[in-house]
Formats: structure tokens, C-alpha cells, sequence
């Protein structure tokens, strides 16, 4: 049995369903993320598993045992809060030593565990200063330390690096994986980051609008997007709105309005000819070449125009009007050329694409 | 956090925003303060106030008569002793009664709290004899409170007491008087705190009494501590409440110091008591500010 199962869990605030049915098992030691955008239900999940907010239907059983009416500070869950909630008036050590003291660890005891805690998060120099003599990435470590000192069996982290800068996000990404391989504690991660959900997570849960729209291992999300939705809050997408010609052992061929046919690959074993959806199409997949090349087999070609492009250091997008007026995002490295753009606005373009790298999405 | 506000400019700056109040303190309590230092050096006057600084006979009217006065009887430390205590019971039972109703305001509806911070401050529309005299009428022995009190002690076979002119009433009139003071610092404290300390708190396992205990009151500490001390000088050093309702019994040092400027017209012994009162009250002010200083504990 999973360590954490959320069975069909509901929550309205007056006339807004913030989590609507929503069902998950999570399981123990994994690291597992809830991902959308603001609004989408994700951090009153995690508050009704942390038990600040009570749900309205479904039930919350962790390890067997049915959270409904244990209140927050009797759950074995910790949170992480995005604004840390440290105790502004005690020490770094006093911070940690507080939930040890809470649950009436024995005093003998209480040095060992804090200086372990500390350890894990290399904060041991700074157990005598206050939060506000801590950098905000201290202060993150800090709030880790105060969280995972009890050996919860499940540890919630609110959107935990979201006040960090961009550099040392990066660090702290990796010192997360890293801390929750060694103590390994079951992790839930709520963030509206779709990079750092997919450089953290075991797996993750694409939400909107209070419900789960695809629940996969990164590379699955990011590669095979279940809908519009997720194709396009992962990444960049290119979607073109597309009907089925026709479709065999997992490949179709596409009717893009006013462009042609091209082939792509769907999830489903099969769809019925006339479906309606959108073709999905990472930019970084598109070649993008000179016109007159001849396309190799298996491969989709089209021809079209530069729109626009932006240089963003180690590549560069350009924006490809095609013939039909429907526009394409594709992406070229810069790597060693030391160029900032190999074409320009209004030079004529193919662009090309595996059948493999496209993706049908039924609507 | 860094702050980035702009640091205050030229030195000319800070004496235009600085300077007015600097000089209205300098002259209107510095200034006074001093000449009240060298009145408690001086003698008498025959008919009250001062006499001369230079005698007839040439030498200097000086002399430590008055603080030799203040230190040869017991009384008068008797009798700073008891207003200390009475000030000390009238903070105390203004935290307790001010901090519960602080913190109901401000965890109140936003649009609310105006509207109860007025209801705290209202009395001070009305003028302060007027609220002791309704004390008075309130505390009498011919009116509902004593009459009640008195039937259900004779129940049980204790004499009829007075409520009016005894160290009760001052103590009583004293809470209702100076609790908007401790009301305010108090209320401006906890409004500031971060609800999300006390989730935190409630997620580290901590139940209500613990979050309170380990959370809000620490936090709040120096709230208390304003709210203390805007109670307690006041109250350890004032004559017209007790004088009012305080009979015999009640009486404070505050009274004492008002007899000998008015009646007894001894000002260098008048100004002796008051220098003990405001040194008094600034070292007890001084104690409390260095005992509430955080401190590096592990625990």
C-alpha cells in the first residue's frame, strides 16, 4: 500500500472548487511534485495534507490512517513554507530544537539531533545566529533542517525556492535531490516551475483548475504531453490545431488547416479518422535550414519565412511564418559558431521535424 | 531583511526634523528638570516657595536638609514602596484585562478594527474628573454594587464592607483609567505578527497553549513592555485618583509630593520626592528594558 492516498478530495471556497475529486497515491521515498500554474489548486492540496485546511469531500490516509479529524500539529508532516516561517526571536539551534520539544524527544537526546539536522543541511557554523544575520538560502536550509529534524514520514515544501535568486535556485535544487536521497524522506513539492519540477521529481501531477490533467515521470510529461494543457505549460509548444486523416500502429497522418498533412505519433494504441486536436511540436525537435534541402524519410518538411528571432545566448528561436499564416517557434544552438542567428528577418526557410518528435493530441 | 530606504541626508536635514521637538524637550522638561534638582537643594521660603540663594548674610542658601529629611523616617520609603506596589497591581491587571481584548482586536474583521480601537479610546472623550466621579457614584455605598456585595457577604456573616475610599477603589479606578494605554502598544504589536509563525508553530506539533506560550508571547513582548511602562510611570507617581477616591488608606506618594508644593509649601522637600519618584521609575524602566533584550539561549 501507498504511504500517502488522497481519495477523491474536494475543496470549495464559497463558489469555486479549489480541488475538485482529486485522487493520488504517493509512495514512500518518492519525490513527488505538484505542478500549475497560480490558482490551479496545488498549494490547498498540499494545506489539506499538511491538515490547515479541511476538505470538503474524499479522505487523506496516510500510512493506513485516515487524517480526516487529526489536526496539523498531531500529523507526522512537516511543511516547508515558501516564506520559511522561521522564529524570528530564536536562534537557528532554537528553531530546530522547537518540533523536538514538541514531540518531548528526550533532552539527552535533543544536542545529537540538532547538530545531525544541522549537519544535513551544512548550517552547523550558524546555530547560534538569528534568522534575520541568514541569507534567504540559509534561511531555506534552516527551515529544511527545522522540518526533517523529527524524521516526519512525509515532508510538504510550499513552493520552497521560489524566493530565491536564479543561481542559487539552481544550487538548491540540486541539494534537494541530494537531501532527500539521504534521508529519505517521502517529499511533496508544490511549484508553479515547470524546470524545476521536472529536474526534481520522481514524478509529477500537471494540475488545473483544481484537477490532475496528466500524472507521469518528467520525461513522459515533457515528451508526451496527455493534453493542450500540459503540452503547453511544459515547455515551450508549438500547438497547431489538427484533424486525423488517418492512423496506424501509433502514427497518423495529420490535415493541419491550410498547411498539409504531416505525420505524428499519438498515446493511444489508435484514434478514429476526423478527430479533432493539435499537433504538438518542441521547438528544440524542428531543424531549421536553408531552402532546396531535400528531406530524408520519416520526416516532415515544410517551407516558410523568418518572422522574427530571439537570441538567448546558447540558442536562438526563430519565429517561421508558414505559407498557411500559422506561425512555428523552432530553436537552433549558437554552440561554437559564435554567431548570433544564422537567419534573418524574412529570409526563406524549411523547417523539418522527426515523425516521432510530433505529437497528436486529441481534444 | 536589508532595508533600502534612504538614509536621512545632510546634517541640516536632521536638525529641521529633529531640532523642533529637541528644543520643546530641552525647555520644557530638561530645563525643569534641573531647576527641580537645584529647588531640592534650596531652602524654604517663610511663605512657601523658594528662599533666596544668597542669605543675608552673604553665604549661599544652600543645604542636603531636605534628602536628610527624606532618609531620617521610614515613612516616606513606606510610602513609595506602597505606590509601588499599587502601580505594579494596576499593570498587572491591565495586561491581563488588555491583552485578551488587544489580541480580539486584532484578529478581528479588518474593517472592524477601527471602529473597536474607537470604542478603547472613547473614554477620553469625556473628561477625566467626570469618569472618577462616576467611579465614585458606581463604588458608593448607597448605590447597587456595595448594597449587592454587602447583602450576599451578610449571608454569610461578614460585616458590610466599603468599597468607596479604599486602597480598592484606587486600584479599580487606576485599571479603568490607564488600561487604553496598555490597549494600544499591545493592539499595534500583535496585528504585526505573521499568522503563518503560528502555522508553522501548529505544524511542529505545537498545540494551542504551546504556540501561544512559545510563539505570540515572546513576540509580543515588546508590546507588553510599552504598554507596561505607559501604565506603570503614570500610575506609580499620580496624586488625583487617589486623592479622589482613595481615602486614607489609599493614599500615594504622588499625594505627598502635591502637599508639600501646595499645602505643606515646602517646595525642597517636594522636589526631593520627585527627583526619588522619576529616579525610581527610570531605573525600574531601565531594569525591564534590559531583562526583555533577546538573548542567544539554545532554548
Amino acid at each position: 500500500m501507498a504511504l500517502l492516498e488522497i481519495e477523491n478530495v474536494t475543496r470549495r471556497f464559497g463558489s469555486t472548487t479549489a480541488v475538485d475529486g482529486v485522487s493520488l497515491s504517493i509512495e514512500a521515498g518518492e519525490f513527488f511534485t505538484l505542478l500549475g500554474p497560480s490558482g490551479c489548486g496545488k498549494t490547498t492540496l498540499l494545506r489539506m495534507i499538511a491538515g490547515f485546511d479541511p476538505p470538503d469531500g474524499g479522505r487523506i490516509v496516510l500510512a493506513g490512517q485516515d487524517l480526516t479529524d487529526v489536526p496539523p500539529e498531531r500529523r507526522p508532516v512537516r511543511t516547508v513554507f515558501q516564506s520559511y516561517a522561521l522564529f524570528p526571536h530564536m536562534t537557528v539551534a532554537a528553531n530546530v530544537v522547537f518540533p523536538l520539544r514538541m514531540a518531548k524527544v528526550a533532552p539527552a537526546e535533543i544536542p545529537s539531533r540538532v547538530a545531525a539536522a544541522l549537519e544535513d543541511v551544512r548550517l552547523q557554523p550558524f546555530a547560534n545566529r538569528f534568522p534575520h544575520e541568514l541569507s534567504g538560502g540559509q534561511r531555506q536550509r534552516v527551515a529544511i533542517a527545522r522540518a526533517l529534524v523529527t524524521k516526519p514520514k512525509l515532508m510538504l515544501l510550499d513552493e520552497p525556492l521560489a524566493a530565491l535568486d536564479a543561481k542559487l535556485r539552481g544550487e538548491m535544487q540540486i541539494e534537494l535531490i541530494n537531501l532527500q536521497k539521504e534521508v529519505g524522506i517521502t517529499f511533496i513539492y508544490v511549484t508553479h516551475d515547470q524546470t524545476e519540477a521536472l529536474a526534481l521529481s520522481h514524478r509529477i501531477a500537471v494540475m488545473n483548475q483544481g484537477r490532475i490533467e496528466q500524472l507521469d515521470e518528467p520525461s513522459k510529461i515533457y515528451s508526451f504531453p496527455a493534453n493542450r494543457f500540459v503540452a503547453d505549460f511544459i515547455g515551450e509548444c508549438n500547438i497547431l490545431s489538427a484533424s486525423v486523416q488517418a492512423c496506424e500502429d501509433g502514427v497518423c497522418t495529420l490535415d493541419l488547416a491550410g498547411i498539409g498533412s504531416v505525420r505524428a505519433t499519438i498515446n493511444v494504441p489508435s484514434v478514429a479518422p476526423g478527430t479533432a486536436g493539435a499537433l504538438a511540436l518542441r521547438p528544440e525537435k524542428i531543424a531549421i535550414n536553408a531552402p532546396g534541402q531535400v528531406a530524408p524519410d520519416g520526416e516532415n518538411h515544410l517551407s516558410g519565412r523568418v518572422m522574427d528571432f530571439l537570441y538567448q545566448g546558447d540558442v536562438t528561436i526563430y519565429m517561421v511564418e508558414l505559407a498557411s499564416g500559422a506561425r512555428l517557434e523552432a530553436m537552433r544552438p549558437n554552440s561554437a559558431s559564435g554567431r548570433a542567428r544564422f537567419f534573418d528577418v524574412g529570409d526563406a526557410v524549411d523547417v523539418a521535424w522527426k515523425v516521432d518528435a510530433g505529437h497528436f493530441l486529441a481534444d | 531583511m536589508t532595508g533600502t530606504l534612504r538614509q536621512p541626508g545632510s546634517a541640516r536635514e536632521r536638525w529641521l526634523v529633529a531640532g523642533p521637538p529637541l528644543a520643546y524637550l530641552i525647555v520644557f522638561f530638561a530645563l525643569p528638570t534641573l531647576l527641580m534638582v537645584v529647588a531640592s537643594f534650596r531652602l524654604a521660603g517663610e511663605f512657601g516657595g523658594l528662599a533666596p540663594l544668597r542669605s543675608e548674610s552673604g553665604g549661599w542658601n544652600l543645604s542636603l536638609d531636605s534628602y536628610g529629611r527624606f532618609f531620617a523616617s521610614s515613612l516616606y520609603l513606606q510610602l513609595f514602596v506602597k505606590s509601588f506596589l499599587y502601580a505594579l497591581v494596576t499593570t498587572a491587571i491591565c495586561l491581563a484585562l488588555a491583552y485578551p481584548l488587544a489580541w480580539l482586536i486584532a484578529h478581528s474583521a479588518k474593517r472592524y478594527r477601527d471602529l473597536l480601537l474607537l470604542l478603547v479610546i472613547l473614554p477620553f472623550w469625556s473628561n477625566f474628573l467626570i469618569r472618577v466621579y462616576a467611579w465614585m457614584i458606581i463604588l458608593g455605598p448607597d448605590w447597587a454594587l456595595a448594597r449587592t456585595l454587602n447583602a450576599v457577604l451578610g449571608l454569610v456573616g461578614i460585616g458590610p464592607v466599603t468599597l468607596m475610599f479604599s486602597p480598592f477603589a484606587v486600584i479599580v479606578v487606576l485599571v479603568y483609567v490607564h488600561l487604553p494605554f496598555m490597549v494600544l502598544p499591545l493592539y499595534a504589536n500583535l496585528e504585526k505578527h505573521d499568522p503563518t509563525l503560528l502555522d508553522a508553530a501548529r505544524d511542529l506539533g505545537a498545540g494551542a497553549w504551546q504556540r501561544f506560550r512559545h510563539i505570540t508571547w515572546p513576540l509580543s513582548l515588546p508590546g507588553v513592555f510599552a504598554g507596561s511602562a505607559l501604565v506603570f510611570i503614570p500610575a506609580f507617581g499620580i496624586f488625583a485618583v487617589p486623592d479622589l477616591v482613595g481615602g486614607t488608606d489609599g493614599i500615594m506618594i504622588g499625594n505627598v509630593i502635591k502637599q508639600q508644593f501646595l499645602e505643606a509649601r515646602d517646595w525642597p522637600f517636594g522636589s526631593v520626592l520627585s527627583i526619588v519618584l522619576t529616579a525610581a521609575a527610570l531605573v525600574l524602566t531601565g531594569l525591564a528594558a534590559l531583562a526583555a533584550r533577546p538573548r542567544r539561549s539554545a532554548a
